[in-house]
């Protein structure tokens, strides 16, 4: 077999059910790297399809309409001490969001150096930023569509498409938020009750800062080309 | 059953060394840039610049942001080139996606000018 000229195991592979998983995750003669961070990985490419054909549709759609794309600046305003601040609630979601991206980045690093309380109440700390997130964003939905009117078939402030767009794609990224407020709650608790202590093995804390940071990479283009653009 | 509670995958042993060696202070750098170029964005609209300039900027500054945030915080800049390109290659067919889309709405939007006042309301 050329197999065994280029692949050399260093630990025999038990012919059980254990060893048919490690068979079938075994990818890493591809890439040098463990199973878990490769399938995250994958997940999100295909997570990026789906907010990516979201994105595009919305560009294909936006560039139809014969009437004037709500201005989102106008729609998105906050009233404040008598004055109308554009955007004031989405830049302070995009700082919290940022914040917790950052957050979640060291205890990935803590993670590693095995430092068990402290990867915790960093995980913590970046699962309180998304629920701080999602509480905005529950808040800028009911102000749009109790103040403002908008519904998914029609507005006062432009072409009628507008408004589905919005709630799709905003309310997609708001669910993986809130999917990611559990998950870094399951993973941070699992921290503390030392299991990856047990393991020896920190890799989870860098496979769930993946998604987190996926959440905010999303952000950034919705930031971009929904309210901006 | 000794042996089986040892049992780990070779691939356990193999690449990824962990980031231990990445310090809090290039995290709190890149939070920092993070933040100035959200910034930027958000000046763009503040200064109410328009049309083509403005849809650069805030494209230019998106991608920037997107490129720190896979880079540094998913750490993609440390993987090895194999994965980075499996991962990466993909979504650029997403640009063939948005081309093909801009063309269409053109034209889409070329007919309803053309048609819609004739329809009428």
């Amino acid at each position: 077999m050329s197999n065994n000229q280029t692949v050399s195991f260093e630990h025999k592979i038990p012919d059980n059910l254990k060893g048919l998983v490690a068979d079938w995750s075994s990818d890493v003669q591809t890439f040098r790297v463990r199973w878990s961070k490769a399938m995250m990985w994958i997940f999100l490419v295909s997570d990026t399809f789906i907010f990516g054909s979201f994105l595009s549709a919305y560009m294909a759609v936006r560039l139809t309409t014969i009437e004037p794309w709500p201005n989102t600046s106008e729609v998105f305003a906050l009233h404040v001490g008598g004055t109308d601040v554009p955007l004031l609630l989405i830049a302070i979601m995009t700082f919290i969001l940022i914040s917790s991206s950052g957050t979640m980045a060291m205890a990935v690093t803590s993670g590693y150096k095995k430092q068990r309380k402290k990867t915790a109440f960093l995980i913590f700390l970046t699962a309180l930023g998304g629920l701080a997130f999602v509480g905005m964003q529950m808040f800028e939905w009911s102000k749009l569509i109790f103040e403002e009117g908008i519904r998914p078939w029609g507005n006062e402030f432009g072409a009628n498409q507008f408004g589905g767009f919005f709630f799709m794609i905003t309310g997609f990224h708001g669910l993986h938020v809130s999917i990611g407020v559990v998950y870094l709650t399951i993973v941070a608790k699992r921290v503390l009750d030392g299991r990856y202590d047990r393991l020896d093995d920190y890799q989870m804390v860098e496979v769930a800062g993946l998604y987190w940071h996926f959440v905010d990479l999303v952000w950034i283009f919705i930031f971009a080309f929904f309210y901006l653009w | 059953m000794e042996e089986q509670k040892q049992f780990k995958h070779p691939s356990f042993y193999q690449g990824d060394a962990p980031e231990t060696e990445h310090p809090f202070s290039l995290y709190i750098s890149v939070w920092i840039l993070l933040f100035v170029l959200s910034a930027f964005s958000y000046a763009v609209d503040i200064a109410e610049v328009e049309g083509y300039l403005r849809w650069f900027l805030v494209t230019i500054f998106a991608f920037l942001k997107a490129g720190l945030v896979v880079g540094v915080f998913m750490h993609m800049a440390w993987e090895r080139m194999a994965f980075l390109y499996a991962i990466m290659l993909p979504p650029l067919f997403l640009l063939a996606l948005v081309g093909i889309l801009a063309v269409d709405g053109a034209f889409v939007y070329y007919i309803r000018d053309l048609f819609m006042p004739l329809v009428g309301e």
